[in-house]
């Protein structure tokens, strides 16, 4: 029997590339989207051409009553869900001194937030089931701080104390809560930047390059599998080695 | 009432793995049948699936012995 992903934020970037690593070892997907329809799909798609099912729910993780529908929906369509992997998050970057209440707010609603509010709403199932695993996507700079980015750095720090707190209060009833911190991964993002900068930014990376969102989704895919059942409230860095 | 009661008798012995006779209306979930808190926020779960009714978080926090769930199963029916 397949188990049961539901991966928030999976229409594009690592969200993307964890449904489709997940589909590839077996399980069935659900994707959640925040708005692009488009994306969500062609996701679905390839799901699909990969021979596992698959849904997409369209759902801000931000607000309680529509992370409810979106876990009922899973719920409703595959009889059980297994994984969720907590990844949905948006950047509103500036320095602390120019940052607006409403950006701080923004990004602490989304990735902090809806972390709480997912894991709140697959408890129920997964406490009934006896076994489930939580994966939370934080990042390196949860660790080491960034300039420009206290509203998402204070997110993702926040993050790590959650996972730690869920995989103590849900460890006797065999669900595990676990963390993977990236370091810089390539995406649209980093793309665009010039390439001194670039050059000055994998001076901090030992292994020399920047992650790829496969890697994140390896990792993933590692945490969610029987071989990780012993791991709970561990914060994973892939990283190339950046954060020691 | 006494059906109510035969009910979540039933669900609390299954869950807690506790005697029958020790499920009591006077017995207190967590001093009298060793429940820890995630133990209540799980019968209470399952209570709302036997009953098939949704019992508000605020609601579920004044539940403290078998006889306060019965009663508010029987108050919502």
């Amino acid at each position: 029997m397949s188990k049961v992903a539901l991966v928030t934020g999976g229409s594009r970037g690592i969200g993307r590339e964890v449904a489709l690593e997940l589909a590839r070892r077996g399980y069935h997907v659900a994707i959640n989207y925040a708005g692009n329809e488009v994306k969500a799909q062609e996701v679905a798609s390839e799901i699909k051409a990969l021979g596992q099912q698959t849904i997409t729910i369209q759902a801000n993780v931000s607000d309680e009553s529509e992370v409810k529908g979106m876990v009922k929906s899973v719920v409703d369509q595959f009889g059980r869900i297994d994984l969720l992997v907590n990844n949905a998050g948006i950047t509103r970057d500036n320095l602390l001194m120019r940052m607006k209440e409403e950006e701080f707010d923004q990004v602490i609603n989304t990735n902090l937030k809806g972390v709480f509010l997912c894991t709140k709403a697959v408890t129920r199932p997964m406490m009934k089931q006896r076994s489930g695993k939580i994966i939370n996507i934080s990042s390196v700079v949860g660790i080491t701080g960034n300039p420009g980015q206290a509203n998402y750095v204070a997110a993702k720090a926040g993050v790590i104390g959650m996972t730690k707190t869920a995989a103590k209060e849900l460890a006797s009833r065999n669900i595990l809560v676990n963390a993977i911190a990236p370091g810089f991964i390539a995406t649209d993002m980093t793309d665009e930047l010039n390439d001194e900068l670039k050059a000055d930014l994998l001076k901090l990376i030992p292994l020399e390059r920047l992650g790829k969102a496969e890697d994140i989704a390896k990792a993933v895919a590692f945490l969610a599998s029987d071989d990780a059942n012993y791991i709970t409230g561990q914060t994973l860095q892939v990283d190339g080695g950046m954060v020691m | 009432m006494a059906d109510t009661f035969e009910r979540v008798k039933k669900i609390v012995v299954d869950r807690l793995d506790v005697e029958e006779e020790k499920v009591t209306l006077e017995a207190s979930f967590k001093d009298d049948l060793e429940a820890d808190s995630l133990d209540v926020v799980e019968l209470v779960m399952e209570l709302e699936d036997e009953f098939d009714m949704e019992i508000a978080d605020e609601e579920a926090e004044k539940i403290n012995t078998v006889g306060d769930a019965v009663n508010y199963i029987d108050s919502q029916a």
